[in-house]
């Protein structure tokens, strides 16, 4: 996020897009709650009338997959209208000319062709954005992940550089992260293109502090994506090692990805349950849990917070770093000799120039956003208040495109994936937490009453959906939240492995998979 | 303060400066004075509907309760006199006559302990006005999380002005005054069939335990002390900060930081509740191996990590540094990450890692 939590209840004007903030990110949605109530306008735009948009001052229910169409179309009007901010571009951004001559041609008419979304309410939109004072943008995975989601997120870009809301409270453009450590993640370098603290992987300078700390050449050449590596195990990827994910279960395409890992000469799996991805390994190796283990996490709005052991380890399990160190001791390297979650930490932050000014005792009360460049710095609410990273916010030009796959005769249905509010990722965690099934105990799938009359299905009729991929059983529930033409399930649930179904495209920068948009066929079971 | 004409009151005879808007029980309470409250919740808007923080203040004639009444300039405050403590155990007796009994488990809730609290340091006599009681306990609520243990409602609507105020969701209301009030859902049944979401912040503002945490309850008879760790969530990306609860080693349950500084005191229905993974009995408790019959079985940490790293040396030796890739996880703590980009890096000199962001 570019902005703090706290900041989300001081919008004027807040617009959600391929958000279910309120099951996903319920705490999080507390704050927009809030700030409506002191008045603050909202504009949600999902494909399902979520419970955000019976909040909302207007919803706007796009076709799933045509957000950039929808962000063209605002821009233009914004253009038109002339309600841009002149001075933030001049003093600011590059490449807005470009980009103002390219929204010229895509008018609102355009967009309500290809979103579903009539043109006079796409106008609003742009207008109520534009006018606020304070305008903030907030969006996770349903604007990620599709083929083009480094696309869906650069259009948000654009609509926030032209209208000057970034840099200051209560604006700003903000990804809600899913995991409670999937920043962390990215910070500490467990990505294919940077070291720990975003320093690429590509820079020679870079490569050559990394050389002299870890003793020995490291390629210039990004490594390759997970996606990617899925599809070249048994061929030039031989071993893999994975920490703490349900591969099979959250990843498209089921059946490839199952195939793929069996085909692995080696597979290492450290874990804190035997997880169907697990059950596939050569070795598998029990991990402390949450609540078992000393740990550094960093949250969505780049808070660095510590996690405290309250309990004694189940069993024989050990911490993550202690079990990855001892494979490396085992393999002759050198400077794995940690004693402490500490001294990993402590290690992270001399190396990572964001992480620079903390150590794991300065974060002890979590009252640092990163980047915190030396000791002195008191971190950093608000990005790019100055100026942005490379010093101007830069334009993209970016065209609308279809979805992987559209929808057809033989599958004429929209398929969107999400989570639910009681239940988390592959539940693993939350399938084992006592009383959750009294809320939450089977999957079904949400479909407008109409598309399940014309297919002669009643509320909790099995039926069989199915994508060229594969098919799935599973129980349908009638509502009018899914659109007509549109149906909803989440991938929680290994008896419904809807993943078996996705998996159609990958966006090419990312290789984030279209998990997103499918197209399926409905037919009773 | 930058105005030129400052603001002070006097406060139990000290002379105490004040920002505009603030109220006498704040000011009271930043400088460390302590006046008891019971329908205070400092998240909330004051709703002074308990009286206990009553004040005198010169040239009023009734005490005044501090949680509402502003600050204005050169108002003489005393905090404490013997009317005024007389008062407040008078009241305290009129709403602990209302209940059962007092005492309470502190895994209730958070803020359980906070009428049994003043009942002691005011030695009031719970039984002086028995016989009139207030709330029914809803006990056909057959949710697994939350306690509906009406009959100790003081009706202070916290629980109430919480889930409409910070959690937005107003799932539950008051029916009737008086005697006869009742906290119910809209249409009176559990509060499944009501919008709400079981986040928990009704369980953890209730000062008396009427509402209660009963995933927590389930350890009341169980034997040690209530260990507090704090740690964050391990759910979503907001990073609520959290206390563990444990009890002789046993995890029993969560209550939210009110200082957490990404929630302030707000949790959903998983940081509240889904934390009984950690303990269960599907946990991994030992390493496995592939033996080779095909079938995982269990072994020692040596003999499964000697074949962890076999596996790896002798891809490498057949198929080169490229051939090994590393997946760590966005739900491990910072230092798996580190050390998994450290193994690859260190280990092979490839880049080859990524995290499960992308899925
Ligand atoms: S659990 Fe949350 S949503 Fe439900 S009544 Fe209590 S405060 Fe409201
Ligand atoms: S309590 Fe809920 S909102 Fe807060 S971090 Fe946990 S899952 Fe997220
Ligand atoms: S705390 Fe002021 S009236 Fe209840």
């Amino acid at each position: 996020m570019s902005n703090p939590l706290v900041d989300m209840q001081k919008p004027d004007v807040i617009f959600c897009i391929g958000t279910n903030m309120t099951e996903c990110h319920p705490v999080a949605a507390t704050g927009i709650k809030k700030a409506l109530r002191r008045g603050a306008k909202m504009i949600v735009a999902d494909p399902r009338r979520i419970a955000l948009a019976d909040l909302a001052d207007l919803y706007l229910p796009i076709r799933v997959g045509s957000d950039v169409a929808l962000l063209l179309a605002m821009a233009h009007v914004i253009l038109r209208e002339k309600l841009y901010d002149a001075t933030f571009i001049d003093e600011r951004t590059s490449g807005a000319n470009a980009f103002l001559e390219h929204v010229k041609d895509f008018t609102p008419e355009w967009a309500a062709s290809i979103t579903e979304v009539p043109a006079a309410d796409i106008e609003k939109a742009a207008i109520l954005y534009a006018q606020a004072d304070k305008g903030a943008i907030f969006y996770t995975l349903g604007i990620t992940e599709h083929i083009c989601g480094v696309d869906n997120v650069q259009s948000l870009c654009n609509l926030a550089l032209m209208t000057g809301n970034l840099g200051r409270e209560g604006t700003g453009i903000n990804p809600m992260r899913g995991q409670n450590n999937i920043q962390g993640a990215g910070d500490a370098g467990a990505v294919p293109s940077n070291y720990p603290g975003f320093q690429p992987v590509t820079d020679p300078a870079a490569q050559s502090k990394f050389e002299a700390l870890y003793g020995r050449k490291i390629d210039l050449e990004k490594g390759i994506t997970k996606v990617t590596a899925l599809d070249q195990c048994g061929k030039s990827i031989r071993a893999m090692l994975i920490d703490g994910e349900n591969t099979l279960v959250s990843d498209p395409d089921r059946d490839h990805c199952e195939h793929a890992l069996r085909s692995l000469d080696h597979l290492v799996v450290i874990d804190i349950f035997l997880t169907e991805t697990a059950a596939l390994a050569d070795v598998v190796l029990p991990a402390t849990a949450w609540g078992e283990t000393d740990g550094v996490c960093t949250n969505t709005e780049r808070r660095v917070q510590r996690l405290r052991a309250a309990v004694t380890p189940h069993g024989d399990a050990r911490p993550d770093w202690w079990i990855i160190a001892e494979i490396g001791k085992r393999l002759g390297l050198s400077g794995f000799e940690f004693d402490s979650a500490k001294s990993v930490f402590n290690e992270l932050c001399e190396l990572s120039p964001i992480y620079a000014g903390l150590d794991w005792d300065r974060i002890d009360k979590g009252e640092y956003q990163w980047p915190v460049p030396d000791k002195e710095h008191p971190g950093t609410p608000i990005l790019h208040q100055e100026e942005f990273k490379n010093g101007r916010g830069l334009f993209k030009v970016i065209n609308y495109r279809d979805p992987a796959e559209t929808i057809s005769d033989d599958y004429p249905i929209w398929l969107t994936t999400g989570r639910r509010l009681q239940a988390y990722h592959t539940r693993t965690q939350t399938g084992r937490a006592q009383g959750i099934d009294y809320l939450l105990a089977e999957e079904s799938l949400e479909i407008h009453p109409t598309d399940a009359a014309e297919r002669n299905l009643k509320d909790g009729d099995w039926c069989h959906l199915s994508s060229p991929r594969g098919s799935v059983r599973v129980k349908v529930k009638l509502t009018d939240r899914s659109p007509k033409g549109t149906v909803f399930t989440s991938f929680g649930f290994n008896n419904v492995p809807i993943n078996v179904l996705t998996g159609s495209g990958y966006d090419p920068i990312t290789e984030t998979a279209e998990l997103k948009v499918c197209p399926v066929r409905i037919d009773p079971a | 303060m930058v105005s030129s004409q400052s603001s002070n009151i006097t406060l139990d005879g000290e002379p105490v400066s004040f920002s505009a808007g603030e109220t006498l029980y704040e000011i009271a309470k930043r400088q460390e004075t302590i006046i008891p409250t019971l329908c205070y919740d400092p998240r909330l808007e004051a709703f002074g509907s308990c009286r206990l923080c009553m004040v005198e203040v010169d040239g009023i004639r009734n005490p005044v309760a501090s949680c509402t009444t502003k600050a204005s300039d050169g108002m003489v405050v005393r905090t404490t006199s013997p009317a005024i403590e007389k008062h407040r155990k008078v009241l305290l007796e009129m709403v602990a006559s209302e209940n059962p009994d007092i005492a309470v488990d502190p895994l209730r809730g958070y803020a359980s302990q906070e009428l049994g609290t003043l009942v002691d340091d005011y030695r009031a006599d719970t039984g002086r006005f028995k016989g009139r009681q207030s709330g029914q306990s809803f006990q056909d609520d057959d949710n697994p999380f939350i306690l509906r243990d009406y009959d100790r409602c003081i009706s202070c609507y916290r629980c109430v002005r919480v889930c409409a105020e910070q959690e937005g969701d107003y799932a539950i209301n008051i029916r009737n005054r008086g005697f006869n009030t009742q906290i119910t859902t809209e249409f009176s049944g559990t509060l499944k069939d009501s919008s709400c979401t079981f986040c928990g912040q009704c369980v953890q503002t209730c000062p008396t335990g009427a509402l209660a945490d009963k995933k927590a309850m389930r350890a009341e008879n169980d034997p040690g002390e209530i260990k507090k760790t704090r740690s964050v969530c391990p759910y979503c990306g907001v990073g609520c900060s959290v206390d563990l609860l444990s009890k002789d080693d046993r995890l029993v349950g969560v209550q939210p930081a009110m200082d957490g500084p990404a929630n302030q005191g707000a949790l959903c229905i998983k940081g509240q509740f889904a934390f009984d993974f950690v303990q269960h009995n599907d946990r991994l408790g030992s390493p496995l191996i592939r033996n080779e019959a095909g079938e995982l079985e269990k072994t020692s940490w040596e003999i499964a990590l000697d074949r962890a790293a076999d596996g790896f040396r002798e891809a490498m030796k057949t198929h080169g540094r490229q051939s090994i890739y590393g997946v760590a996880s966005g739900r491990t703590p910072s230092e798996a990450d580190y050390m998994m980009q450290k193994f690859i890096r260190a280990g092979f000199g490839t880049n080859q890692i990524d995290n499960c962001s992308r899925a």
